[in-house]
């Protein structure tokens, strides 16, 4: 019995746990998206993931359209989504569109937010959006070796803790760090690990009075949605495909049904 | 009923948005922008600020600089060709002593002992296995140079730099700068820099893109200029130039495709797709040092066996067609002989010959069989002494001098050479890019403009240089 516990907790253990199931994606427990800035090492994390071999470059937008995988960690299955890099989910180009709509509507059970170590600042800006959107994150600090050989530290207890989520240095291309990773995204992914994520302050008192009414509206109209918050702020800024969402009632269907790769590549 | 509801909550966030003010999209991305740089503040230490990227700075003062940014490209390209026509020669001829030489023969004596009909050997012998033994010996040594070697470029970061330097030129000529990246991308695959399209969001730039992206020499084109480079330019000068102008001759063809697709983007932007270009950022990627065993592993598995084997798939049935079409008579001559006859004295106006217009023809599938195409149909229809036996198939290759020797008694010229560069540069997408544009635009207009745009050039500029040719 003891000896069996030693062994769960042991990374070794653990990465043997993972079986690369490629691109036989049947059945799975849990979804995972795999979103970031661009040119952060996304692909190579879901080719170690996954065991595929999609094209990873040096080179910013590589990923147009969306790729997905799958793998097993601890006889659960995984279906994994690498999505199309992108700054931000506000504007409105089709890929950071194609991103949003997964996050929003997809309902990953894990969304892992690969980050580039040597631009931190950066890419918190999109952590923090993914944040508004959904609880359930997980963020990859990829390219640490870069970092280090930059001269650049960063303190990871610290992160995770003012974030509210796991934060896991990585450095993919070494494939260092995906035990670990593959650990907290099967903890979050179950339930075991709450995320508390940081929620961007809003200034204005006016702001989070609206927000706030707006938010009991929406719910009561699409009970259950989960992310009513985000929808309510998007509302108030005009989004005109959230508006539309809204006028046609989509964001209703969107909730029930799992939308296929397919339809969302070409939203 | 429920509509109503869904309208009451516009309505409301209207009404709302009115006491908010305009400014509210702004004020939410700047207290984002706030909060991450007040993290990471907290988290981020930097020990010794001047060391940072230094190196990185240091290159990119080079890489992109104004002055040596687009000859520094040149030269390495040069480079890389020059690398790939020195290195493929021996290895290809190995492989086609193997294939053609022992291979072939052998094949076809065990299906005459085992008395099959002449019919069936040769098509399967002389038709499908020829062709796909041809294009294994032509295109997989110059690939399995080339593509590891593209392959460190990019990983090593280089190739963003290559559209920040030409993202000017793209603005100027009223196209979105993106396009720099996926006419790089069609230096690999054209079907897939039209997919990489996506990235432009304009439907007018992406447009451009799309039809101009065929004017970047792809995977299938690049061992066709090689060959025809070291044969007819290579064998033009003094051997011991004649690797460093043959591979300056294909990248002065690859330069002549980005001044194509900047002049043909030009003139879209100023008649049919009228427009502004877009701004957009392009982030640096930091210098990476490559990963080489990884390198090899996936450009040799994913590129290269990838292609070779596209190639064979289409090279099988096309040697059929082409056993076929010089085997079934019509009057005591061939089909292909009679299509060669009747189109010669056109053909020859551009400086072509029949041969090469009835191999485009046949290769329309297929970038990658052109060339053994043109070998086959050559020596099927010229009846070559020495190397034709039988119908013409059991001849024997085993150097680019013999390749050579087969084009010259074909009737072969400089200028043909220059031309077949030229027309392969400037002629129609093929099957898979043609289907990719259709996909893409879902425009049956746009893909027979993209189809047929670089032909007409083609046939333009071949004419125009044979003329002038002439004059000389």
């Amino acid at each position: 019995m003891k000896i069996n516990q030693d062994c769960e907790n042991c990374p070794v253990h653990n990465i043997g746990n993972l079986k690369k199931l490629g691109i036989n994606m049947e059945q799975y427990d849990f979804v995972v998206a795999l979103a970031g800035n661009p040119n952060t090492g996304k692909s190579t994390v879901f080719n170690n993931l996954t065991g595929l071999r999609q094209h990873t470059g040096n080179w910013p937008g590589k990923t147009v359209t969306r790729a997905e995988g799958a793998f097993e960690y601890n006889s659960k299955k995984f279906k994994i989504v690498d999505l199309p890099g992108t700054y931000s989910l506000l504007s409105t180009s089709t890929d950071e569109e194609v991103a949003r709509n997964f996050i929003l509507f997809g309902q990953p059970d894990v969304t892992v937010v690969v980050v580039d170590s040597t631009r931190l600042e950066r890419n918190l800006n999109l952590v923090l959006q993914v944040a508004e959107i959904t609880n359930r994150i997980v963020v990859c600090l990829n390219l640490i070796d870069e970092a280090e050989r930059h001269n650049i530290e960063i303190d990871v207890r610290s992160l995770s803790r003012e974030l509210g989520v796991p934060v896991i240095a990585a450095a993919a291309r070494q494939k260092e760090g995906m035990d670990e990773l593959l650990k907290f995204v099967y903890e979050v992914a179950n339930g075991e690990y709450v995320c508390k994520p940081y929620r961007i302050s809003d200034d204005s008192k006016l702001l989070s009075k609206a927000v706030v009414k707006l938010q009991k509206e929406i719910e009561e109209s699409f009970p259950g949605l989960p992310n009513s918050r985000w929808v309510a702020l998007r509302l108030l800024e005009g989004d005109q495909s959230i508006i539309e969402a809204v006028r046609s009632g989509e964001l209703k269907n969107l909730l029930n049904t799992e939308i296929s790769s397919k339809e969302l590549v070409n939203v | 009923m429920k509509n109503n509801q869904f309208d009451k909550i516009i309505a409301e966030a209207n009404n709302l948005r009115i006491d908010l003010g305009n400014e509210l999209h702004d004020s939410l991305m700047e207290s984002i922008y706030k909060d991450a740089s007040k993290i990471a503040s907290k988290v981020v230490t930097v020990k010794d600020e001047s060391k940072k990227y230094k190196w990185d700075q240091k290159l990119d003062r080079i890489i992109t600089s104004r002055w040596f940014g687009l000859p520094l490209m040149f030269l390495m390209l040069a480079a890389v060709f020059w690398i790939t026509i020195e290195g493929a020669n021996v290895p290809s001829s190995m492989l086609a002593s193997l294939l053609v030489d022992t291979f072939h023969p052998m094949l076809k004596n065990l299906f005459i002992d085992w008395s099959i009909p002449n019919f069936i050997t040769g098509v399967l012998i002389d038709g499908a296995y020829l062709a796909a033994a041809w294009v294994i010996s032509v295109m997989l040594p110059p690939m399995a140079i080339f593509f590891p070697l593209f392959t460190l470029l990019e990983d090593f970061g280089y190739l963003p730099r290559v559209a920040f330097n030409m993202d000017g030129l793209y603005k100027k000529v009223g196209a979105h700068g993106k396009q720099a990246l996926t006419m790089a991308m069609g230096f690999g695959c054209n079907a897939a820099g039209i997919v990489a399209t996506r990235v432009i969001d304009s439907p007018r730039e992406r447009l451009i893109a799309i039809i101009t992206n065929n004017f970047s020499l792809c995977n299938g084109r690049w061992p066709t200029q090689i060959l025809i480079a070291t044969i007819f330019i290579g064998g033009a000068v003094p051997a011991y130039l004649a690797g460093i102008v043959s591979a300056g001759a294909v990248v002065f063809i690859a330069v002549l495709g980005i001044a194509f697709s900047l002049l043909v983007s030009w003139g879209l932007s100023k008649t049919v797709l009228r427009g502004e270009a877009s701004t957009f950022s392009l982030e640096l990627p930091p210098y990476r040092p490559p990963r080489l065993l990884q390198t090899l592993y996936t450009s040799l598995i994913d590129r290269t066996i990838f292609v070779l084997w596209r190639a064979i798939v289409f090279a099988i049935p096309a040697g059929i067609v082409i056993w076929l079409v010089s085997n079934i008579n019509i009057n005591n001559i061939s089909i292909a002989e009679h299509f060669i006859t009747n189109v010669n004295p056109y053909a020859l106006l551009f400086g072509l010959n029949g041969v090469i217009i009835l191999a485009y023809i046949i290769a329309i599938p297929a970038n990658e069989i052109v060339i053994p195409t043109i070998l086959m149909l050559t020596v099927m229809t010229a009846k070559i002494t020495g190397m034709g036996e039988g119908s013409g198939v059991m001849f024997e290759l085993d150097s680019v001098e013999q390749t050579a020797s087969i084009l010259y008694s074909g009737g072969w010229t400089l200028l043909t050479g220059i031309n077949l560069m030229l027309f392969s540069l400037l002629h129609n997408p093929c099957s898979t890019t043609i289907f990719t544009i259709y996909k893409e635009t879902k425009s049956i207009k746009w893909t027979l403009v993209s189809t047929f745009l670089p032909i007409v050039l083609g046939i333009g500029v071949t004419f125009f240089v044979t003329q002038v040719w002439r004059l000389f």
